[in-house]
C-alpha cells in the first residue's frame, strides 16, 4: 500500500494521447495553432491516469490523479489505498480548537471497530495546510496522538490538489490567518471501491452510524 | 432567399471566427488591495497580485472545441464524481450544443471539475474568489464602484432578470479593466468556491451548526449591507464541485510572469 508509485504506463499513455490529439489538431487547423499546442502540452501532462488495469467506478475517488506524500515521506496516489474501507478527515496539525476533537473522534471510531474487520480499514488524515504540515511534522503528530499504527495514514499534497480533494469530500476550508483555518468538520467513509458511503458531520457527535457503516462495508471485503 | 441561405453559414462562421479570436483575449489586471465582503480577517484588506483574466466567460463554441480535443470530458463519458447528471444537459448531444443555444452564449451546466480542466487545458486556471471579486467591483470608470448606488442597482436588477444565460457574451458593460459580463450574464465558478462559510453550511443552514467549523467566529461578512455580493457568496456556499446549473458558467485566469 505504501509502496512507491512509479507508474511506467503513464508515459505510454501520454504518447497515445498525443497521437490522438494531433489528429484532432489537423481538423481544427484554423484555430490558433500556437494556443492549441501550448494547451496540449499542459493538458497532456496533467491528464488523468485513466484506468488501465481494473475499471474504477464513476463515483470513485480513485479517479483522482493527484499525487500525495504520506507521513513516512513516501509518494503515493489515492488509488494505492484501493481495496480497503477508508475513513477520511481533513485537518491541520497546528489546529487548536476543532481538530483535536476531530482527531479524538477518529481515534474513538478506530477503537470501537470490531477486531475482525480492523485490517480492512484505513484511517486517513489529510492536511489542509501542506505548507506547514511536512511529512516529518505529520509523523510527529501521529506519534504524539498515538496514531502511528499501520491503519493510520497521513497525507499531504499541493494546495491545488488539496483544494480539489476537499471539493470531492464537500469539505470547505479557508485560511484565515497564519496557522489558522476555518474548515468543515466532516468524517467521510469510502467503500473498497472508493465510493462515498457515509458522512458524519460535526464535532463530538454520536459515531454509532459511522461505525455501523464502516463495519458493513468492511465485512464485504472479508 | 436561396443566396441568403447559402451565405448564412459562411457569415456566421466569419462572425464566430472573429469573435473567437477576440474571446481568447485576456485583460491585464493590476495589483491592488481591497476589503472583500467576506473572508477578510478583521476587515483587513487582502492583496491581489497582478494577473490576467479572460475578457469574456467561456462560450458554447469554445467549450465544444475543448470537448473535441478532450472527449473524455464529453457528456456521455463524464464520470459522476466530476459532474452531476445535468452536465451540459441543455446541449443536443455530446458534440453539438444544438440550435437552441447560441455559439457565443456562455457555456453553463458545467461542474467545477470540468471548468478547472478546461482552464488547465488552455494553460490557464480558474480565478480565485478574491481575484474574481476584485475585478467584479469595477464599473466602467472606477476600480471600486461598490459604494455607487446605481452600480449595485444594476447588479440587483440582473438577479431579477430571467434567462440571461442565453444571451451572447460581451453585451454587458466593459469595466475599468476591459472585462465584460462580470454582472448581468451568468454566475461564475472560482477556484476556491469551497472556502465560503456562512452561518453554517447552506446545505444545513442552522445556527446550531456553529461547531461544524473550526474558528468560524473569526470570519464574517464585513458588510452585510452589500447584499449584491452577499448573494454571490451565499450561492457559492451552496455549491458542491460536481454541481451543474443553468445559470453558472466560468472564465479562466492566468498568473502574470
Amino acid at each position: 500500500m505504501k509502496s512507491n508509485s512509479h507508474n511506467p504506463s503513464l508515459s505510454e499513455q501520454a504518447n497515445l494521447l498525443k497521437v490522438k490529439t494531433e489528429k484532432n489538431t489537423c481538423k481544427t487547423l484554423f484555430l490558433g495553432f500556437l494556443l492549441i499546442l501550448l494547451s496540449l502540452q499542459s493538458c497532456v501532462n496533467k491528464s488523468k491516469a485513466e484506468t488501465i488495469d481494473k475499471p474504477i467506478s464513476d463515483l470513485s475517488i480513485y479517479n483522482l490523479p493527484s499525487k500525495w506524500t504520506n507521513e513516512e515521506g513516501e509518494d503515493i496516489e489515492m488509488k494505492d489505498l484501493k481495496g480497503k474501507v477508508l475513513v477520511m478527515v481533513m485537518i491541520y496539525t497546528s489546529c487548536k480548537s476543532a481538530c483535536p476533537r476531530l482527531v479524538a473522534d477518529m481515534r474513538n471510531i478506530e477503537q470501537r471497530l470490531p477486531n475482525n474487520i480492523k485490517d480492512n480499514v484505513n484511517l486517513v488524515l489529510v492536511s489542509i495546510d501542506p505548507a506547514v504540515d511536512t511529512p516529518k511534522r505529520l509523523k510527529a503528530f501521529a506519534i504524539e496522538n498515538k496514531m502511528d499504527g499501520a491503519q493510520w495514514v497521513f497525507l499531504r499534497s499541493s494546495e491545488e490538489n488539496t483544494r480539489e480533494f476537499a471539493a470531492v469530500l464537500a469539505v470547505n476550508y479557508k485560511k484565515i490567518a497564519p496557522l489558522e483555518f476555518s474548515h468543515s468538520n466532516i468524517i467521510s467513509v469510502f467503500n473498497a471501491d472508493g465510493e462515498l458511503a457515509y458522512q458524519q458531520e460535526g464535532l463530538g457527535v454520536n459515531s454509532d452510524q459511522t461505525i455501523q457503516k464502516i463495519t458493513e462495508e468492511a465485512q464485504k471485503i472479508n | 432567399m436561396l443566396n441568403m441561405k447559402r451565405f448564412l453559414p459562411l457569415f456566421l462562421f466569419l462572425i464566430t471566427a472573429s469573435l473567437w479570436s477576440q474571446v481568447v483575449k485576456m485583460a491585464s489586471i493590476e495589483r491592488g488591495t481591497f476589503v472583500p465582503l467576506y473572508g477578510a480577517t478583521s476587515k483587513k484588506p487582502v492583496q491581489v497580485d497582478a494577473f490576467s483574466m479572460d475578457i469574456y466567460p467561456v462560450t458554447n463554441a469554445q467549450f465544444l472545441e475543448f470537448l473535441k480535443k478532450y472527449p473524455e470530458n464529453s457528456r456521455s463519458r463524464m464520470k459522476g464524481i466530476f459532474a452531476d447528471k445535468s452536465y451540459l444537459s441543455q446541449w443536443e448531444s455530446d458534440f453539438n450544443y444544438g440550435s437552441a443555444n447560441l455559439s457565443t452564449a456562455p457555456v453553463t451546466n458545467v461542474s467545477w471539475f470540468t471548468a478547472k480542466k478546461y482552464c488547465e487545458c488552455q494553460g490557464k486556471r480558474l480565478p480565485t474568489m478574491d481575484e474574481w471579486e476584485y475585478v467584479a467591483m469595477a464599473d466602467e470608470k472606477r476600480i471600486d464602484a461598490r459604494t455607487k448606488e446605481s452600480f449595485n442597482n444594476y447588479i440587483l436588477s440582473w438577479y431579477e432578470k430571467p434567462k440571461t444565460y442565453a444571451n451572447p457574451v460581451g453585451q454587458t458593460f466593459k469595466n475599468y479593466w476591459g472585462v465584460y459580463d462580470m454582472h448581468g450574464l451568468v454566475w461564475e465558478w472560482t477556484a476556491d468556491f469551497n472556502s465560503v462559510f456562512l452561518s453554517g453550511e447552506s446545505r444545513k443552514d442552522k445556527d446550531t451548526d456553529r461547531n461544524l467549523f473550526c474558528g468560524s467566529g473569526s470570519v464574517n461578512a464585513t458588510d452585510l449591507m452589500n447584499y449584491a455580493a452577499f448573494m454571490r457568496y451565499a450561492f457559492r456556499g451552496s455549491l458542491k464541485a460536481r454541481f451543474t446549473t443553468k445559470n453558472l458558467g466560468f472564465r479562466c485566469a492566468k498568473d502574470k510572469k
